[in-house]
């Protein structure tokens, strides 16, 4: 992928849609790919949903997927754990690569590719549990401690990176339904984060939060792509400019144009994306 | 002349009383099934309470051994040969020593319970040294007896159309007035098997038999109903076939429960030659009865849990029997429990199927085990209310008032489970 970045240097915050994102140093050394999809359709019962998508999502940047209600985004992000598996009459053609791997190869066991491949879905899904046991139920499963002393760590350790430690230290036993929405999707993203995956994949993870509940999620966003590629779908173009380096916008199952974060939003190629962005439709 | 619309004030006024009359047709429908729960809890009521008591004599008897002990060694064997009737009709002329004539006699004996030997059999069996002692023992009267003083019958009809004449209701009024006969609670009902004397009828048997029947019928139908529709729900590729199964499902549900009766008579006893009669049997029948409701009821408990949970299990990389395991089906027990305790209900109630199966004999011993032939509960009502005594109308009564008693403590159990396990959301 190229990034011919032609931007004017007054266009960086100038757009009505607010703030952009300064994007990586440089932004000219781009780093490498960790998922390469190339040509994904999807069908749901012989309806195309998604149409030949490529993409390449490089690693420890945030790449943002925008477009209008429909538009196969979120059908795509599931693509990339292969959470489309679970749905009837789903077929899903193309590759999708991570680490230059075909995740849909027979050797790959779809267990594995969801621990290295975490997920944050649009509705915060706490399980019923106890704060504790939800971040340490990936752990659990995967068996990534010896003794009960790392567990604590991990979930301490999950918690601070969610920037959630401090407001549940002393209750890690209550239940995890029990907090506010806000906290439950940043419960969510640190029950993700503990196990360790390479690439986190969020879905809308804001539309159901309040404007400061948001802020903080954001934020939170910035501080894990030092450490995560991250995927993350939106419906706020807002969003997507203030927290990704790339933006990829899709419309009725095509991929109409994927760029820089500052591209996208101040000096997009085609005529649909440019609409979307003023306003226009969506 | 066209008709004119009604005004918007008009409207309202028309939505509000159309609101009221239905909150007072919802009241009038919930008056009315409060008044027929109250009829049938007060006649059962009513007529059953007097199951509680029991006429009883009280009588100095005297174990005497020639009579009780023919051969004289004390041995069981010995001891069951005796002749516990004199004793009996001995005792009752002791304490009328005015009634001498022999016809006069075997009206006096007609107040004690036949099953009064029985019962000093049963001592002496349990206990051989009494033989040779004299002990005040309380016998049950006869069923006669017992309803002239709980007046079940009336005193004012004329003698040759009663149960109990004018020379036998003189003795009883002595033998009260000497304190020897009187209302006692009635331990019998509780801790005797059936029998062909009402004073002599419990419900244990039948309640033993039920309870025999419902350990089986829950031992099978919820593992396999739970992991049918766990199957169903989290696993079977959604088709043609799934339809297919569930329309079968449901229709067997709705299928009455005497066809599962002869199936059950087919299968289990024709084909695999199971003792009939058995709570084994029955059970296994209940069983084949409450499945389909079992596992309709566990499908819409799985099926209520947030499809979120599963996703978010999922997405964490757990396997598809993890998600099952460790998420939905802690989520689906209080809707899984509710579910099979109303079945198990419905099967402590059911009549037809064990009818089939043979479990409506007579059968006068509580059953020990699972194959010991017994009865059910709701087939000893029925048997009850098809015996000829009078006196087994306040049995029946009793009977369905214990019946109904389980039934309560069973739903309120399914109500309590369910709240308890619900808090966990």
């Amino acid at each position: 992928m190229t990034l011919s970045l032609t931007t004017e240097p007054d266009m960086e915050r100038a757009t009505p849609q607010g703030l952009i994102h300064p994007g990586p140093a440089g932004n000219q050394a781009s780093n490498p790919v960790k998922v390469d999809s190339e040509r994904v359709s999807v069908f749901y019962e012989g309806k195309q949903a998604l149409n030949n998508v490529s993409l390449e999502v490089q690693e420890r940047r945030v790449t943002a997927l925008i477009g209008p209600s429909g538009c196969g985004k979120s059908t795509y992000l599931r693509c990339l754990n292969r959470m489309n598996d679970t749905i009837l009459n789903c077929r899903v053609t193309g590759s999708i690569r991570l680490d230059g791997q075909d995740i849909h190869e027979p050797t790959v066991d779809v267990v594995q590719l969801r621990a290295r491949v975490g997920m944050v879905f649009q509705k915060p899904n706490p399980f019923p549990k106890s704060i504790f046991d939800n971040i340490a139920y990936g752990p659990r499963i995967h068996g990534l401690f010896r003794h009960r002393d790392e567990l604590d760590g991990i979930v301490e350790n999950s918690l601070m990176k969610a920037g959630l430690w401090n407001e549940v230290k002393d209750r890690l036993q209550e239940m995890g339904t029990g907090l506010s929405g806000g906290q439950q999707q940043r419960l969510c993203i640190a029950r993700a984060i503990a196990v360790n995956p390479e690439v986190l994949l969020m879905d809308e993870p804001c539309s159901a939060l309040d404007p400061i509940a948001t802020a903080r999620i954001e934020e939170l966003i910035d501080e894990l792509s030092t450490n995560y590629t991250i995927v993350i779908v939106t419906h706020s173009m807002q969003q997507a400019a203030r927290v990704s380096h790339f933006t990829g916008f899709f419309h009725m199952g095509d991929l109409v144009e994927f760029d820089s974060t500052e591209r996208i939003f101040t000096n997009p190629r085609q005529e649909r994306t440019k609409d979307y962005i003023t306003g226009r439709f969506g | 002349m066209t008709r004119s619309h009604p005004t918007p004030e008009q409207l309202l006024a028309r939505r509000h009383a159309a609101d009221r009359r239905f909150r007072l047709y919802g009241l009038a429908g919930l008056g009315i099934a409060m008044v027929a729960l109250v009829l049938l809890l007060g006649t059962m009521l009513l007529q059953g309470w007097g199951v509680l008591l029991q006429a009883r004599l009280t009588l100095p008897i005297q174990f005497d051994p020639a009579l009780v002990d023919p051969k004289g060694d004390r041995s069981p064997a010995s001891l069951a040969m005796g002749d516990y009737r004199v004793l009996v009709s001995r005792a009752l002329q002791e304490a009328l020593p005015e009634v001498k004539e022999r016809a006069q006699r075997r009206t006096l004996g007609k107040l004690m319970s036949d099953g009064a030997s029985y019962q000093l059999q049963e001592m002496v069996l349990a206990n051989p040294a009494l033989v040779g002692t004299q002990q005040q023992v309380s016998l049950a009267a006869s069923d006669d007896v017992d309803m002239w003083l709980k007046g079940t019958v009336s005193k004012d009809i004329p003698e040759n159309q009663r149960r109990i004449t004018d020379a036998q209701a003189g003795w009883i009024a002595t033998l009260e007035k000497a304190g020897a006969l009187g209302l006692e609670f009635n331990s019998d009902f509780f801790t005797r098997g059936d029998s062909r004397d009402p004073e002599m009828a419990g419900v244990l048997g039948a309640i033993k038999g039920s309870f025999l029947a419902l350990v089986v019928t829950f031992l099978i139908s919820f593992p396999l109903g739970v992991a049918t529709a766990v199957y169903l729900e989290e696993y079977a590729v959604k088709g043609r076939w799934a339809d297919f199964i569930e329309v079968n499902i449901n229709n067997l549900a709705a299928v009455p429960s005497i066809v599962f009766g002869l199936l059950g008579l087919a299968l289990f006893l024709n084909f695999m030659h199971m003792p009939r009669s058995a709570p084994l049997v029955g059970g296994l029948t209940l069983a084949l009865m409450t499945l389909p409701t079992l596992v309709i009821a566990t499908r819409s408990a799985l099926r209520s849990v947030p499809q979120a949970i599963r996703d978010g299990a999922r997405a964490l990389g757990a396997s598809p029997l993890q998600v099952v395991l460790h998420h939905v089906l802690p989520l689906a027990v209080p809707g899984m429990l509710t579910g099979s305790i109303i079945g198990m209900a419905r099967a402590l109630g059911e009549t037809a199927p064990l009818l089939l199966i043979g479990m409506v004999a007579f059968i006068m011993d509580v059953p020990d085990g699972f194959t010991d032939p017994a009865t059910a509960l709701p087939v000893q009502i029925f048997l009850w209310a098809d015996s000829p005594e009078r006196a087994f109308l306040e049995k029946t009564a009793g009977a369905t008032l214990v019946l109904l008693g389980f039934l309560l403590a069973m739903n309120g159990l399914a109500v309590l489970l369910r709240h308890r396990f619900e808090r966990r959301w």
